[in-house]
């Protein structure tokens, strides 16, 4: 019933135009067009051209949030950064999901891993140490790692589990937001995950005397290894 | 039983007066002015940001039937079952609905607006239901028994030793009054929620028409585990949160981020399309998605207020209002609160009893100069006061009004009054500052000038 | 060129010296002025609490008054952004409408004429005191006049300006707001002076007679160690 009311409501209550905000008093164009991403590159935060300029400014907003960014040249190396940051963490179990970056990674760490592809139990998720995942990218304007239900081992890897591990092919860093949702378009387009999120740091609350605290809920600690 | 304009006025004396109170909202909003005009100074263009956000919202909101229905059907093909509330009533009968169909007993919420707008909580709680807040700071004033002092910051009126104590008496569980380990303690509670609950509700940031998806912002975490753990998610949003676009996020959320906390960007920005897709082994195996009218096709129809729709709930406008930093949240004593809030609550709650709100606005303009979408806020305010005059004129304020005219316009007559007044001011005296002064309302407080010895116009007069 | 000086009612009743020395100014740079004899309010009280009927009986003689002036100066900001912004919205859809819309571009705020339309920020002014200035919400929001008095405060010889920090924040007079809601209004002036006194400055200054009442007021009641002073006031001061 609701169904059929309410866009009659909302085409009955559309029959008087509204004027558009406009810069002052009414100057807007009549009908707006839609921004186009280049429209959107002109007001956003400005990013710079070059793939360094991207990785120093991906860096930046890394180190601001505490997340911790590390590059890696090799996937030796990207492994033994791992082993050596579980040893300091003292993480017993991990949890991940399938994939060449992900497999690599849980072998070269050695520990008991729940893998989050097959059914498993939230309440084992809950016990792990760790969870690490595949991204679909890493975004320098806003150091904000990219992932979805189907390319990051589902909705809870990601988030449950105290410490996060984001696992990056240098390939994968964009500059902007534009570019990746164009991206997730592209990618997805045809039959998108249900859940895509930008994660932006570790989680965090100023709920308690604006103070910032880290690890509200989700993950404490953000690491991203990028190859 | 007092009117809500009554109790406005009775909390507005009372917080006015308290220095303390004034002094943790001046801190915080002190505290956030600096990192949001940092964030917008990082903005190439941020009034051109502002004028594209607005245009965006325009169309969202003006072509709202074909993207809402749009939204329906995109989220409908992934599996999604989308209901439509014309009232609160029905949005609260359907999600109960839900909760009996899917056997519910324990609900994780996260932050929604539009839930307190419906007192979905205190319904479900008569059913029966475990209702637990994560959001951390409506996870405490929900301890507390009182509704959220801000619609970003629920807790900001309240010290660590209030929270302390609350934890202490409800919770048994408060090491200490420090931030982190209060958190810490909360963080341990409800995660055991998470893993608990039956059911996770939702709200909105927006509503994505093109893709058919749900977009919502948070810091914490709770919101992403609220929607990654339970077998049943709800989702309540407003019809007007619809952006026509996914690409249009690409401008809200830096714009929600730097005006609702001055952060780059929220933590947690997240699309939910659907209910656990073919190949995906976790997520709710039921996601429904309610959408709210509640009145707003009311407001729709008011071509005047129609931009006030496009609000994005960043809670910008709050921050600056003189009026919200010198009474607090909870004065308003209703759900959106600040200048949005007494913009649309007298159209969304009836005029009668809520046009106090637009009437207690000093009309200065700061809320219009920083709303992201250009809401034309105070011009709002007083079209409200026109409608508020037009539908229950003020007969005494009629009559003084009509009277001031000739009073004011024919120069024989002002000058008859500058002469009685003069005469008024000395008889004056007598009375000043007590309860017999008929200009108690100033006097109580501030000292009033006197008729100057020759007025202007009489200074004029003698030139010429 | 001939120049209509609108004087509003408060600066009329209580503050004459501000509209006085604003003929002074004008004359001395050259200009006739004329002060209409009828209207001596532009309507805003009632406009502001939701009266347009009766606020239009108040602003038509305005309008009428104005109908043939080269240019109006206003002698307060929220009185022109009453006669400037607000009087088109009060009369839309009415038959007066076009003249409301035509009177707009003739009208200015005292400092904004001398800066932006007359070009003239030096008026030879002396004022050696510590001053803060205040700005009032309609002169600032609705007719961008931040900049007009401080060019014009550079030039005073002497004069030493120290920005408060609320500088832009509403002084809470608003109108018929700071008799309906005096607790709110009382705690936003006393935000505003708790600002200003930080400065040490001797003076708070604005181009709004109306928030000086406000500021003023709380300033003698609670015996502030400050002064309130028109803009005008400094500026006809050799």
């Amino acid at each position: 019933m609701s169904e059929r009311d309410i866009p009659a409501r909302i085409r009955e209550a559309l029959a008087v135009a509204a004027p558009v905000p406009g810069n002052g008093h009414g100057t807007a164009r009549p009908t707006p067009t839609q921004p186009s991403a280049a429209d959107q590159r002109r007001v956003l935060p400005a990013v710079g051209p070059s793939f360094d300029q991207q990785l120093a400014l991906f860096r930046k907003n890394a180190a601001e949030l505490r997340a911790d960014f590390r590059l890696c040249k090799d996937l030796d190396e990207l492994a033994a950064e791992l082993k050596r940051l579980g040893a300091a963490e003292g993480w017993q179990r991990a949890a991940s999901h399938g994939g060449e970056l992900t497999g690599a990674a849980c072998r070269a760490l050695g520990l008991p891993a729940l893998l989050t592809d097959q059914p498993f139990d939230k309440r084992e998720l809950a016990g792990c140490d760790v969870g690490i995942s595949d991204c679909d990218a890493l975004v320098a304007q806003t150091g904000s790692a990219v992932v979805t239900s189907r390319s990051a081992g589902g909705r809870a890897l990601s988030v449950l589990p105290p410490h996060h591990v984001v696992l990056a092919r240098r390939e994968q860093l964009v500059p902007d937001l534009p570019a990746a949702f164009a991206l997730l378009k592209s990618k997805y387009g045809a039959g998108y995950p249900s859940m895509i999120s930008f994660i932006t740091g570790p989680s965090r609350t100023g709920d308690i005397e604006r103070i910032l605290v880290l690890g509200a809920h989700g993950p404490k600690k953000l690491t991203i290894l990028c190859l | 039983m007092s009117t809500p304009a009554a109790r406005f006025n009775q909390d507005a004396r009372r917080l006015s007066a308290d220095l303390r109170h004034r002094q943790i909202i001046q801190t915080a909003m002190g505290n956030y002015e600096v990192v949001r005009d940092q964030r917008k100074a990082a903005f190439q263009d941020w009034q051109g940001a502002r004028q594209m956000a607005a245009e965006t919202k325009w169309e969202a909101v003006n072509h709202l039937d074909r993207h809402l229905e749009q939204l329906a059907r995109n989220l409908e093909a992934r599996g999604a079952k989308v209901h439509w509330a014309g009232t609160a009533q029905e949005a609260r009968d359907l999600i109960l609905g839900i909760l009996r169909a899917r056997n519910a007993r324990v609900i994780v919420k996260s932050k929604a607006m539009t839930s307190e707008e419906i007192h979905l909580n205190e319904a479900m709680e008569q059913a029966g239901y475990e209702v637990v807040e994560s959001d951390l700071g409506e996870f405490i004033v929900q301890l507390r028994q009182e509704p959220p002092y801000h619609i970003v910051f629920p807790a900001m009126h309240l010290t660590r030793d209030e929270i302390k104590d609350v934890f202490q008496r409800k919770l048994g569980d408060a090491p200490s009054n420090n931030p982190e380990e209060l958190t810490m303690v909360a963080r341990r509670v409800l995660r055991e929620k998470y893993l608990q609950a039956d059911v996770g509700i939702t709200g909105a940031n927006f509503a994505i028409a093109e893709t058919g998806m749900i977009s919502i912002t948070e810091n914490e975490g709770n919101a992403r585990l609220t929607a990654a753990l339970p077998r049943t998610m709800i989702t309540l949003v407003g019809i007007e949160k619809v952006l026509p676009r996914l690409e249009d996020l690409a401008l809200f959320l830096p714009m929600l981020a730097a005006m609702g906390t001055g952060q780059t960007l929220t933590c947690y920005n997240t699309l939910y399309g659907g209910p656990r897709q073919p190949g995906e082994t976790d997520g709710p195996e039921e996601y429904h998605v309610v959408l709210l009218d509640n009145h707003r096709t009311a407001l729709l129809a008011d071509a005047e207020q129609r931009d006030s729709l496009h609000c994005i709930r960043c809670g910008a406008c709050l921050n600056v209002c003189p009026i919200f930093r010198n009474v607090g949240g909870h004065t308003y004593g209703t759900t959106y609160c600040g200048p949005i809030g007494a913009v649309i609550t007298p159209n969304l709650r009836g005029v009668s009893d809520w046009k106090h709100l637009s009437y207690a606005s000093s009309l200065c303009g700061a809320c219009t100069e920083t709303c992201p979408v250009k809401i034309n806020l105070h011009h709002h305010l007083l079209q409200n006061r026109r409608n508020a005059s037009r539908q229950q004129p003020s007969w005494w304020q009629k009559i003084a009004f009509k009277a001031f005219a000739p009073v004011a316009t024919k120069p024989a007559l002002w000058s008859l009054v500058t002469q009685m007044g003069r005469l008024g001011q000395k008889l004056h005296g007598l009375v000043k500052g007590g309860r017999l002064d008929p200009a108690y309302a100033w006097t109580k407080t501030r000292d009033l000038p006197p008729i100057a010895q020759q007025t202007f116009r009489e200074w004029w007069r003698t030139r010429s | 060129m001939k120049v209509t000086l609108f004087i509003p009612c408060f600066v009329d009743l209580f503050y004459p010296q501000v509209g006085v020395a604003m003929v002074r100014i004008l004359e001395k740079l050259g200009h006739t002025v004329a002060c209409p004899a009828g209207p001596a309010c532009c309507g805003q009280p009632a406009f502001n609490t939701g009266y347009w009927e009766e606020s239009r009986d108040v602003a038509i003689k305005v309008l009428e008054s104005l109908q043939s002036a080269e240019v109006v100066v206003i002698a307060s900001g929220s009185c022109g952004a009453m006669l400037k912004v607000f009087y088109p919205e009060l009369f839309a859809g009415t038959k007066h409408e076009a003249m409301a819309r035509e009177l707009a571009p003739r009208c200015y705020e005292f400092s904004a004429f001398l800066v932006n339309k007359l070009g003239v920020t030096d008026l030879g002014a002396s004022f050696p005191h510590r001053v803060t200035f205040h700005d009032g919400c309609h002169g600032l929001r609705e007719l961008n006049n931040q900049r007009p008095p401080r060019e014009l405060m550079a030039k005073v010889r002497g004069l030493e300006l120290v920005e408060m920090g609320a500088a832009e924040t509403c002084c809470g007079f608003g109108g018929t707001f700071s008799a309906k809601f005096p607790m709110i209004s009382t705690a936003m002036g006393e935000v505003k002076c708790a600002s200003a006194l930080e400065t040490s400055a001797e003076y708070i200054v604005s181009c709004d007679s109306s928030c000086l009442m406000q500021i003023q007021g709380l300033i003698d009641r609670q015996r502030q160690p400050i002064k309130t002073i028109h803009l005008a006031e400094i500026l006809v001061q050799q």
